[in-house]
């Protein structure tokens, strides 16, 4: 007897469709499972024998040979465990097989037969519609994210009892709750700009990196409030679309990095560790995982002392900065993880953290010798410098300058313009301009090319930052709803730009 | 200790190939001799032996002190170098060599018993426009009457925004009104002073511990182009190519402080290098000049320590006039400044000069100028203007700086 069932196998976010081909000879009893099965699909067979036998139904003693298909693509991890004990049991007559047929089958067993929460469910369910199949049967600790597929019949389960129990017509699993039974969101205070004290500079430039898309260096001592104002800038960028939100859903849900299920709905903030390794970052691994980077798809990356991180992964940051993607190549097989962030950096000033104060004990030498461990490339793509300072006690007793809500209608607004204006060209917001489109979009008035031409003379303005200054400068005037860039909105942008050298005498030079 | 001798019969085998007038086989040969124990220089100066009465040695007692029991071999080392070779290898890195019985040999460093034997000088290209030319101009040769006036800027390598910006506005005010700045294009103050000078178009003297011909540091090879460019002279008494040693510096200082008649510290720490130039230039009888510093920082402790001692103190480009000419000289001077300089700035509207008096009164970051979030943006904007017209500097911790301006 020969029964089919189909499942998914991961790949990069996406997930894959793999056919379990169950076949039961007479014979001296064996349970065999080929077709580049990792360690734990292997070890599926010890988990279904108990889950079968612990289910009430009979394990059949005679040959079976289990093939996963395609037999080319690597499988791992145990989310083929209840695909392979219904197509034992089918194989075996215990279970109607053409109903299995019409259905995806994806979750891993406990010996007692329970269905245990997986990873990549939204993948799946999302294959399972691309394949044709009505429906899916699945943990019904994940049946509501599996929801969040339209037309798409989710059919819950909490045990291989149950799972039979559908397939013989009897139930329709278990509705889809609105937690899904998962471990519950901790719900804590969203983090708002309203919690900051002081800092006006750097919040003016947080809703300004926000509005364009603009990658940001913060600079300045430890303590000062770097890490908690990069925290906040999710809260003000606008929120997330429902295509995006199922893209990051599908993500964290593939990382196995959700407390909760159904559908996210906060920009994903991540800020890896500096000790972190290149594939950690960009994503990676034997079995490739996705990195941080990919983590942070639509939300922010923050790398907080970034003279700290190692060359190699910063350096590894390039391609997924350029493309919005990366690619991940071991041996044959190629992931391909989106990765469009916002990239926060901190530094501190200088060696000793206290640059510009008469605590400072940092030479031009030491400066430039910190500033160089920064790579460079990275630099390029940063579009926006903010110093931070120390807030002083008159801030703290002050009110908030500023409320998240506000300025995210800010945002929004300012992100609508660039839409309008950019439709058409592949560029989502300011900070993708290319040259060309720069030159297309950004009109400066009279005064503003004077301001311009003066900062070019100076020196003050270098050839490599010219057009991110004007990137920056469009944001500022679309900021504040103006579609000229006025001689007021590029010293604002000149005031942000990046490259300030250590010593600026020397500049002149 | 004895002098080097100042009468040497020529050796017409040494000096055959050279040029009359060019530098005489002895002293190019004391060149090559340093060249040879430089390294045995910083050994033998571990008991921190004074390094201008090593430099006062003459060959002979310099060998035995620094060669031991290799003496012999180090005088036979020595005979065996081809001077013809370290003649070839100046002009190759385009520079002029000049002994001390040359003409075009700086008067100033005769005043110091321990002077170089010989300069290899870097200018520009050309018998009118070579180094020695240059150098002739900028601080005078044995053949001028008139000294050109000539002020030494050294400090801390490690200098604060502040000490950059005095250097700069010092170098910027003394080169308008044709005083040769003459500093080390050392990272810092000196950087700044030269920077500084170069600003006003001014031409500089930088004198170099290592190979004339080499940028050192290497950070500030566009400096070093700079100063080349725009008409200055680069200085050394070590041959071509040759990578400082330790002593070299201190060896260096003596230079810049021979060279000037005022040597001004600017931010120094106490036992610092600056402060062994300011030694080195009372040794030679020249003033010293020390821009003060609050007395709670370690940068101010060497320059406080100098005022204390009697040297002059320096607030701006005009008290080092006052050093160099004499007060009533000091004033033509600066009233011919004040009418050749550039006309007044373009006219600063209302909210800039507050913002530059909110800056006076220590509001120095845009957090503390900024009354509200969407203040930021207008006082962003408003900071940027000063920057570009010159009256504030922005720092790396994100202050800002008034700039020192010249005032007659």
């Amino acid at each position: 007897m020969l029964a089919h069932v189909t499942t998914f196998a991961i790949q990069g976010v996406e997930s894959r469709r793999v056919t379990v081909e169950v076949d039961l000879r007479p014979g001296l009893p064996t349970f065999t499972i080929v077709g580049l099965a990792d360690r734990a699909v292997r070890e599926a067979r010890e988990r279904v024998r108990s889950a079968i036998l612990n289910s009430g139904f009979e394990f059949p003693a005679r040959r079976i040979t289990v093939n996963l298909a395609p037999a080319a693509l690597r499988k791992e991890g145990p989310g083929f465990d209840l695909a392979i004990a219904c197509g034992v049991l089918a194989a075996g007559g215990q279970l109607p097989a053409e109903r299995l047929e019409r259905v995806a089958v994806f979750g891993e067993l406990a010996l007692g037969g329970e269905l245990r929460r997986g990873r990549g469910v939204l993948a799946v369910a999302e294959g399972t519609l691309a394949a044709g199949l009505r429906g899916l049967i699945l943990p019904c600790a994940h049946a509501a994210e599996a929801a969040l597929v339209d037309e798409l019949g989710v059919l819950g389960a909490a045990d291989l009892a149950e799972v039979a129990a559908i397939l013989r017509g009897e139930t329709d699993g278990s509705p889809p709750s609105p937690d899904g039974g998962a471990v519950p969101v901790p719900s804590g205070r969203p983090r708002d700009l309203a919690d900051v004290r002081g800092h006006g500079g750097p919040l003016r430039a947080l809703s300004v990196a926000a509005a364009g898309g603009h990658n940001l260096l913060l600079s300045g001592p430890p303590g000062t409030g770097k890490t908690m104002l990069a925290q906040r800038l999710p809260s003000i960028l606008p929120p997330l679309s429902r295509a995006e939100a199922i893209e990051v859903t599908r993500i964290q849900s593939v990382a196995g990095r959700r407390p909760g299920s159904g559908l996210v709905t906060e920009r994903p903030f991540r800020a890896p560790h500096h000790t972190i390794s290149a594939s950690g970052l960009v994503g990676g691994g034997s079995s490739p995982q996705p990195g941080e980077a990919t983590l942070a798809h639509h939300g922010v990356l923050f790398l907080d002392e970034l003279a700290e991180f190692a060359r190699s992964a910063l350096e590894a940051l390039r391609q997924p900065l350029e493309d919005g993607r990366v690619a991940i190549v071991r041996g044959q097989r190629t992931a391909v993880y989106p990765t469009r962030f916002m990239l926060v950096a901190s530094t501190n000033p200088c060696p000793c953290g206290y640059a510009g104060t008469p605590r400072c004990r940092c030479g031009e030498g030491d400066v430039a010798r910190y500033r160089r461990r920064l790579s460079g490339p990275l630099l390029d793509r940063m579009d926006l410098l903010v110093d931070v300072q120390r807030p002083t006690p008159a801030d703290f007793s002050a009110g908030p300058l500023c409320r998240s809500e506000q300025e995210r209608e800010r945002v929004v607004a300012a992100r609508e313009r660039q839409a309008v204006r950019l439709a058409g060209t592949g560029a989502a917001c300011n900070a993708h301009l290319d040259a060309a489109l720069v030159r297309r979009h950004v009109a400066l008035d009279k005064r503003g090319a004077a301001v311009l031409r003066l900062a070019y003379d100076r020196g003050t303005l270098s050839p490599r930052g010219h057009d991110r200054v004007l990137r920056v400068a469009r944001t500022i005037a679309d900021l504040d709803g103006h579609e000229t860039v006025s001689a007021d909105h590029l010293l604002e942008a000149l005031g942000l730009r990046q490259d300030v050298t250590a010593s600026s005498a020397e500049d002149v030079a | 200790m004895s002098e080097p001798s100042r009468d040497h019969t020529h050796d017409p085998q040494q000096a055959r190939g050279m040029t009359a007038g060019g530098p005489c086989a002895p002293c190019l040969r004391r060149a090559a001799l340093l060249r040879l124990v430089a390294g045995r220089i910083d050994v033998a100066r571990k008991r921190r032996h004074p390094i201008r009465d090593v430099l006062a040695l003459s060959d002979d007692d310099l060998l035995a002190a620094v060669g031991g029991d290799e003496a012999g071999e180090l005088r036979r080392q020595l005979d065996e170098l081809s001077l013809f070779d370290l003649l070839a290898s100046a002009s190759d890195g385009e520079l002029e060599v000049v002994c001390r019985h040359g003409a075009g040999y700086p008067a100033r460093l005769n005043d110091d018993n321990s002077a170089p034997a010989a300069l290899f000088v870097r200018g520009g290209r050309g018998p009118r426009d070579g180094g020695l030319a240059r150098l002739a101009r900028l601080v005078g040769d044995a053949r001028s009457d008139d000294q050109p006036a000539a002020v030494a800027i050294v400090g801390t390598r490690r200098a604060s925004p502040e000490g950059l910006e005095i250097a700069r506005a010092l170098g910027q005010g003394l080169a308008s009104v044709g005083v040769t700045v003459v500093s080390g294009m050392a990272l810092g103050v000196d950087s700044a002073a030269h920077a500084g000078a170069l600003e006003a178009g001014g031409p500089t003297v930088a004198v170099l511990a290592g190979g004339a011909d080499v940028a050192y540091p290497r950070s500030k090879a566009r400096l070093y182009d700079a100063i080349v460019a725009s008409g200055g002279a680069i200085v050394s008494e070590m041959p071509p190519r040759f990578a400082a040693f330790k002593w070299n510096f201190p060896a260096r200082n003596r230079i810049i402080a021979a060279l000037a008649p005022v040597t001004i510290v600017i931010e120094a720490a106490e036992r610092s290098g600056s402060l062994i130039t300011a030694e080195f230039a009372l040794e030679l009888g020249r003033d010293v000049g020390a821009v003060p510093g609050p007395v709670t920082s370690w940068r101010s402790d060497g320059t406080n320590a100098l005022l204390r001692d009697g040297a002059t103190l320096i607030r701006h480009p005009r008290d080092v006039l006052d050093l160099i000419f004499g007060v009533e000289h000091a004033e033509q001077v600066a009233r011919r400044a004040a009418a050749q300089s550039k006309p007044a700035p373009l006219d600063t509207p209302d909210e800039l000069l507050a913002l530059l008096s909110a800056i006076d009164d220590g509001r120095d970051t845009i957090d503390s100028l900024t009354p509200d979030a969407a203040g930021a943006a207008a006082v962003r904007a408003g900071l940027m203007e000063l920057e570009l017209r010159g009256l504030i500097r922005r720092t790396p911790g994100g202050r800002v700086l008034r700039t020192a301006r010249a005032e007659w």
